[in-house]
């Protein structure tokens, strides 16, 4: 069939943000993903309790002092996880690389922290349903923390070589910002759940 | 598939394209809620029960919806009664029973009564061959000419509508009755005086003229295939951009993207394709388009080829196969799988990076 050029696309731009990026769907996907694993976990959680004769079952509720000092930690994260995000977007590639380096540490702080909300919860994992519900909660959450650690390390060091100012690797780093709120949301439910939830 | 082909040999538009995507949604929506009219025999609670008897009477209103927008659209039009057509008017019919009979098996009462038997059968198979293989096989004599450059035979076609509507009817309409009549699914014998033996033979017989029909399907297929004569691009006059290139289509489709201003593109300018120019050749670019109005917004680039993608499957695979004998695998697994992925993202310097 014969063919009528009727539009140019060659003034377009060669990367675009938001709803114009591929990768900000994959990240708001992969949320969609997740977010319904942490909810299935957390049904899960539920079930267990509701046909429990005792919650916990053979524990005291959890130690609040880890869980607590990892959520203040981690809502205070939110402010440098905000300027990074908008530093990216104007390019500002020293601050970003600043901001960086920042997240980095946060995330390793919230490891450690992390690493003694296990032994607060009493109970090993495979002692009971209880056990084994609250590590995996703890457990998923942390894998998120770990990842999330991994990609800011090396997102980091590329705003250090040669390839920090191009336009799609910023558009990277503000994903992995968009990609924080989440990892940050999420924990609130888990926490009311895990800490408060055997309180009531 | 079924909306294509009806549009197309109904020389118009489809009637009522809105409420037809909707009803389309409608369906996939109620569908959640009907599987338990399998296991209505099971001893589950009333409750539950009616919720999915509900459901499952009110899927009819969706699929009514639809059947009656493809009515109207074959009434306004001035229908070519092609194969794929008749294959379409062969669903109709089919499905529409097999709905019918739905409506019936929806309720608890009257299922429990039939449950198990060949009304039940003769159900479901009304709605699957009906709704599923009818239109299939319209789909493969309607798309053939597409996908191997040459044409199914006309004639052919005809005798396997005639011989496999005809046949499954015959086949399957008496085992409403041979249901009623209470003989069992999944029985290979039963005595003479349960009387069901002269319309089971027939049936028997009948599933003959069916397979007859497949068979005939089957050879036709094979020899177009190989000898049938050429398609050219657009055989039916269809109006959708598949039929504006070539038959069989190149690997890449369309050599320019095409620039679409109707739901039938191709009936608006028969002979002339509008198209979209200016990516480059260099650089592995597509197109990122707005979601609703797509709009052009950016020139995307997709990767070189690169093989980390393939070492990140293994490393996966290891990690998940290794996982089975021992949970550290999970630990020392991710370590590889990590490099693999950072490897993957990490920039090559091609132009493809390019902002």
């Amino acid at each position: 069939m014969k063919e009528r050029i009727v539009l140019d696309l060659a003034e377009l731009p060669l990367h675009g943000m938001k709803s114009a990026s591929i990768t900000w769907w994959g990240t708001l996907s992969f949320m969609l993903i997740e977010g319904t694993g942490f909810a299935l976990v957390l049904a899960i959680y539920f079930y267990l309790a509701s046909l429990a004769p005792e919650w916990p079952i053979g524990a005291p509720p959890p130690e609040l002092t880890p869980g607590t000092i990892v959520t203040a930690i981690l809502l205070a994260s939110v402010a440098p996880n905000y300027l990074v995000l908008r530093w990216a977007e104007r390019g500002q590639l020293n601050r970003v690389r600043a901001g960086l380096i920042a997240m980095v540490l946060v995330g390793g702080a919230l490891l450690v922290f992390r690493w003694y909300e296990f032994p607060a919860l009493h109970i090993r994992w495979d002692s009971n349903a209880y056990g084994s519900i609250t590590w995996t909660l703890l457990g998923l959450h942390a894998t998120h923390l770990i990842t999330d650690l991994i990609d800011t390390i090396v997102l980091a060091v590329l705003m250090f070589t040669g390839h920090g100012g191009n336009k799609r690797r910023l558009g990277d780093v503000q994903d992995n910002a968009l990609y924080w709120y989440f990892v940050v949301l999420t924990w609130l439910p888990i926490y009311a759940v895990l800490y408060w939830g055997p309180r009531l | 598939m079924i909306s294509t082909i009806v549009a197309t040999f109904a020389r118009r538009p489809l009637f009522g394209y809105l409420p037809l995507v909707l009803a389309l949604i409608g369906t996939g929506i109620l569908a959640f809620g009907l599987w338990v009219h399998h296991m209505f025999v099971t001893g589950l609670p009333r409750l539950g029960e009616s919720f999915f008897t509900a459901s499952s009477m009110a899927i009819s209103v969706p699929s009514g919806i639809q059947i009656f927008c493809w009515l109207a659209t074959l009434w306004n039009g001035r229908p070519v009664l092609g194969v794929p057509l008749l294959f379409v008017l062969a669903f109709f019919v089919t499905f529409v029973i097999g709905g019918l009979t739905g409506v019936m098996v929806a309720s608890v009462p009257f299922d429990t009564q039939v449950h198990d038997t060949y009304f039940v059968v003769a159900h479901f198979h009304y709605v699957l061959i009906g709704g599923a293989v009818f239109p299939l096989m319209g789909a493969v004599y309607y798309w053939f000419p597409k996908f191997t450059g040459r044409m199914m035979s006309e004639r052919c076609g005809r005798w396997v509508v005639a011989l496999v509507f005809v046949g499954f009817n015959l086949a399957f309409f008496p085992m409403h009755l041979l249901g009623l009549a209470g003989m069992p699914r999944r029985v290979y014998t039963y005595q003479p005086e349960m009387g069901w033996g002269g319309t089971n033979l027939f049936v028997s017989l009948s599933a003959l003229v069916l397979a007859t029909g497949f068979l005939l399907f089957f050879v036709d297929a094979l020899r177009s295939a190989r000898g049938g004569p050429p398609a050219g691009d657009n055989p039916w006059g269809a109006p959708t951009l598949e039929w504006a290139t070539s038959s069989p289509p190149p690997p890449h489709n369309f050599t320019h993207i095409p620039v679409v201003a109707s739901a039938n593109p191709l009936w608006q300018e028969p002979d002339l394709l509008p198209v979209a120019a200016g990516l480059r050749v260099e650089r592995r670019e597509l197109l990122i388009t707005s979601v609703a109005e797509a709009r052009p917004e950016v020139r995307e680039t997709s990767p070189r080829n690169t093989i980390w993608p393939f070492l990140a499957a293994v490393a996966t695979a290891v990690l998940l196969i290794w996982s089975i004998f021992s949970p550290w695998a999970v630990v020392w697994g991710s370590i590889p799988l990590g490099v693999t992925l950072v490897g993957w993202f990490w920039p090559k310097g091609t132009p493809e990076d390019d902002a």
